[in-house]
């Protein structure tokens, strides 16, 4: 589903990925760990062409994301994203917000992206505040009309950066929850989270990544029982203290 | 000192009689009015456009938007009506500057007025929609692309909606000065409402009424703009956002 083959990627003379590779099979979850400045933003935000990249491939459902020739808007519109920071557009009301790319991407009509939506707001426990806008919700609400936005667009797989991080905790579950929901339906998601927990659950594999690289990519229970890299080992062990 | 004050002097006819003091003083309101209006017309329209290009990734579209700034906020507004009024129509092609010329000479002066004051603004107006962009979260156009919006439409949908609503306070600003800088319009022999208040000073010997009404009118427009502005903003304020 996703290939991503030696990209590297530098602002100036700063590397910010260095000769990255993975991919993500039809099904699969993989969660993305490593220290803050890693680049795992940078990596997932070129998975769907959001940033660009000097070199390197990346294969999205058979289409070549650095390609001049892509169409990039057509690509992300089946590939769902969910920011740490929900990023729905507040002066619209969670109907609009989940309604507005149906309508004038996939060119649904207003009833039908109204009828999708509130379907998915439901899924999430959230068709009572249909109606409201996002500035009316908490931040773990308003994470989870977020992934419901990004279900509306029927996506063929879902990238997650740092979904929970600026939650209070006492949010973090709600959200997670979802987010389970998915992997178990068998959603194709990459999930940049430090959620170990999360991993445990519903992962398939785990990145680790440091200084632009990818240190370690691993089966959740090798990567869980005996990561291979002492940096990985160490960042195991900090996330795992609190 | 023994001023007489004598604010029937509007009511009496102007030499020509064809209208009274009065009349000259609406005419140059209405001249005004339609002045500033059309001018900030001009402002947004170009200034939105500009302000857009300026925050968009393509080099030679931010950098034409960085130039036509430079330009027209650097070059005093005076400097730029006389070459508006004075120097371009020498510089158009030679039938289509005579046929320009032809034309009614009141017209040409509003049209370079209107064009000056609009362009002028227009630069003004433009930095304040970049920085009403640019003061939206970065997340807010990677989330309207990541949908499959094109960038176009990211703008349209969900950067201007927020950008706008934020520099109301600004933009009420400069609506307010665009009906204030309208009189330079009077040196290229424009009658807008100030030139029309000097007349009568000129023609009577009652300036502090002239003064004192062409005062209140531009106080008075002050405040139909404040109060147009702020109902605007009431009206288009985000539910949930601060102040709600
Ligand atoms: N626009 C940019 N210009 C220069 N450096 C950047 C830019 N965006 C990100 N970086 C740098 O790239 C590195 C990786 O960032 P990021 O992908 O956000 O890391 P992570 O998500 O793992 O915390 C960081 O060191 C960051 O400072
Ligand atoms: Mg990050």
């Amino acid at each position: 589903m996703i290939a991503i083959k030696n990209v590297s990627k530098h602002y100036g003379s700063f590397q910010v990925l260095s000769e990255c590779s993975t991919q993500v099979a039809k099904g699969e979850v993989i969660v993305v760990c490593g220290p803050s400045g890693s680049g795992k933003s940078t990596l997932i935000k070129c998975v769907n062409g959001l940033e660009p990249f000097q070199s390197g491939e990346i294969i999205v459902n058979g289409i070549s994301v650095g390609d001049p020739k892509t169409n990039l808007p057509k690509l992300r519109a089946h590939v769902g994203m969910v920011f740490q920071n929900f990023e729905l557009f507040p002066h619209m009301s969670v109907t609009d917000n989940l309604a507005l790319a149906q309508v004038k991407v996939l060119g649904r009509s207003r009833e039908e992206a109204v009828q999708r939506g509130h379907q998915l707001l439901e899924r999430v426990g959230l068709l009572a505040q249909a109606e409201k806008f996002p500035g009316q919700l908490s931040g773990g609400q308003q994470q989870r009309v977020a992934i419901a936005r990004a279900l509306s667009m029927d996506p063929i797989c879902m990238l997650f950066d740092e979904p929970t991080s600026a939650l209070d905790p006492e949010m973090v579950k709600e959200v997670l929850d979802v987010m389970v929901g998915l992997a178990q339906e068998g959603m194709t998601m990459m999930v940049v989270t430090h959620e170990m927990g999360f991993a445990r659950r519903v992962a398939h594999r785990v990145i680790f990544m440091d200084q632009g690289r990818i240190v370690e990519d691993a089966p959740k229970e090798d990567f869980f029982g005996a990561p291979r890299s002492e940096r990985a080992q160490l960042f195991l062990s900090k996330i795992l203290q609190h | 000192m023994g001023y007489h004050w004598n604010w029937g002097v509007f009511a009496s006819p102007v030499p020509s009689g064809e209208t009274s003091y009065l009349g000259w003083m609406i005419s140059g309101f209405e001249t005004t009015l339609a002045l500033s209006l059309s001018a900030w017309l001009i402002a947004l329209v170009i200034g939105s456009g500009m302000g857009v290009l300026r925050t968009v990734p393509n080099r030679w579209l931010a950098g034409l938007a960085a130039a036509y700034v430079e330009l027209f906020r650097n070059i005093p507004l005076l400097v730029q009506l006389f070459i508006w009024y004075f120097v371009l129509p020498e510089l158009l092609p030679a039938g289509l500057g005579d046929a320009y010329k032809g034309t009614n000479p009141l017209l040409q002066q509003f049209v370079a007025a209107m064009v000056c004051l609009g362009l002028f603004t227009g630069a003004r107006v433009c930095e304040q929609v970049r920085s009403g962009i640019n003061s939206l979260p970065r997340g807010q156009k990677y989330a309207g692309l990541a949908l499959g919006l094109t960038l176009p439409q990211t703008y349209r949908y969900a950067l201007l909606p927020m950008a706008f609503r934020i520099i109301v306070p600004p933009l009420t600003s400069e609506f307010l000065n665009i009906f204030k800088n309208s009189a330079v319009a009077s040196t290229i022999g424009l009658l807008e409402l100030a030139a029309q208040g000097r007349q009568l000073v000129d023609y009577t010997a009652q300036p502090y009424e002239s003064f004192i009404a062409v005062t209140l009118t531009f106080m008075a427009l002050n405040a139909i703009v404040m109060s147009l502005m702020h109902l605007l903003e009431a009206r288009t304020r985000v539910p949930g956002s601060m102040g709600t």
